[in-house]
């Protein structure tokens, strides 16, 4: 049967993981080498490594990490942060990267997806979605997009825009709740069930998580096909054998 | 180490070609990329990785000349391991993306999952060992190996299916038929269990682990 997904996200700024408080990075968590090894002898079915550096110079570190870790880790790498052209994908992919993570920019030039799936397959393209619940005067709610790292509003409605991202070619949806994400509260069960309902492609939950039955309510009641999770993680709060445990023991299928 | 005895891995642009080569690697195998036909005969083994559209992969084979010297390598008993697309693009026709031929070595149809599953199957899942075959030496059965792709073969003759995987379907994940081997999911994204599978492939190679497929006898059990 086919498993469902545990995923670490390793923000990384200047060659180090940091941890992000509602998008915005403040600890240090660790050597990204060291902790991409723990993972993977850990059983993490894929990880995320995130640039979330936009200076050049911190470019660099990361794609040196990047191809670091790819001669070391067989498990599936999906890499994000700051891709913005299909030669930028092209770069991760072939520093090892199995698929590109793409967020603001397919938001500015919705063609990226397009371009990206044609050129390297839908199963490279995985369009992340940065999404706060908005309330209307009228009381209506809905969820927005946002984008450059959650700090700007778009005005598209984020569960429109994964529809139109999976038509345009995105293999997988990463849908991270800003509300919740790194309060441990949660992820966003509404966001997640609604877009699961709707796109044919799988769902990674992102944003919340702070116990064990978040990850458990991500599958059973978002109906995500994959939980993502960073500094719970890294902190130690949880790991990873543990959360698949705890799946296990819910009857969710888990690589053990 | 000489690249005389050297795994030829085909290059042909397959976007998941350095994976393979840090696999092949790690696993203890020698190798070289190349799409030097003369290099590929004369190497001990082949590997043929593959991941994106049936469409590109045949026509990338095809500009480069490298259908022939496959279709000969294959015949001539060498051994030979497949990858994902490198699996697929070995059966005689695949739906996707219209209908187009491929390079039928095995009998069968590259088809679509069924609608109603999430697609691409993409993630773990387990391999059921239905044959047994060197290339799972030290691989426990229904072991997990990382999928992804939204075709699967439907083989012809079910005799070449030596693993099988249940995603709405159960398809063949595992296919050998003399000293070929095949794969639908990756072994250099499985971890453990993939890296097993190369280190077996190479002592396949180095004739340690006898050679392709074992003769089937069907048992009965007498009562």
């Amino acid at each position: 049967m086919l498993t469902k997904r545990v995923i670490p996200c390793l923000d990384v700024a200047a060659g180090r993981v940091v941890r992000g408080v509602k998008f915005s990075a403040d600890k240090d968590a660790g050597d990204p080498i060291e902790l991409a090894r723990r993972y993977n002898t850990d059983g993490a079915d894929e990880l995320v490594f995130y640039d979330i550096t936009a200076s050049h110079e911190g470019r660099g570190l990361f794609m040196d990490l990047l191809e670091d870790c790819a001669r070391e880790l067989f498990i599936p790498l999906c890499v994000g942060g700051g891709l913005a052209t299909v030669d930028d994908l092209y770069g991760v992919l072939r520093a090892g990267a199995d698929k590109t993570s793409i967020n603001s920019a397919a938001v500015r030039t919705p063609d990226l997806i397009d371009q990206g799936a044609r050129r390297f397959g839908s199963q490279c393209i995985v369009l992340s979605i940065d999404a706060k619940k908005t309330v209307e005067d009228d009381g209506r709610n809905w969820w927005q997009v946002y984008v450059n790292g959650g700090r700007k509003a778009t005005g598209i409605d984020a569960v429109a825009w994964a529809r139109e991202g999976v038509d345009r070619g995105a293999g997988e949806l990463v849908l991270n709740s800003i509300d919740a994400d790194g309060t441990r509260e949660g992820y966003d069960l509404d966001l997640l069930s609604t877009v699961t309902g709707l796109v044919e492609v799988p769902v990674v939950a992102s944003g919340g998580a702070g116990t064990l039955d978040h990850f458990t309510d991500a599958f059973s009641i978002g109906h995500a096909h994959a939980v993502l999770a960073a500094s719970v993680f890294h902190y130690g709060v949880f790991s990873v054998p543990e959360v698949k445990r705890h799946l296990a023991t819910h009857g969710l299928p888990v690589r053990l | 180490m000489s690249t005389a005895d050297a795994i030829a891995i085909i290059d042909y642009g397959a976007g998941n070609l350095r994976s393979v080569v840090h696999a092949v690697a790690h696993a203890g195998l020698n190798a070289i990329v190349t799409d030097d036909a003369s290099v590929i005969r004369r190497a001990p083994g082949v590997i043929l990785p593959g991941v994106g559209a049936a469409a590109d992969t045949m026509e990338n084979l095809v500009s480069r000349n490298l259908t022939g010297v496959i279709e000969e390598v294959i015949s001539g008993g060498k051994p030979f391991l497949g990858v994902c697309m490198g699996m697929q693009a070995l059966f005689t026709v695949s739906e996707e993306g219209g209908s187009h031929a491929c390079l039928d070595i095995l009998g069968g149809t590259v088809r679509r999952f069924a609608p109603g599953l999430s697609i691409p199957h993409m993630g773990w899942n387990q391999v059921r060992q239905v044959r047994s075959h060197p290339i799972f030496d030290g691989i426990a059965d229904d072991t997990h190996f990382y999928f992804v792709h939204s075709f699967h073969v439907d083989a012809t003759d079910y005799k070449v299916v030596i693993g099988n995987t249940t995603y709405g379907i159960t398809f063949p994940s595992v296919i050998a038929s003399g000293s070929l081997v095949a794969t639908q999911f990756h072994p250099e994204k499985s971890a453990n269990g993939g890296l097993r599978l190369y280190a077996n492939f190479g002592r396949i190679v180095r004739g340690e682990l006898g050679h392709g497929m074992t003769s089937q006898t069907d048992t009965v059990e007498v009562a």
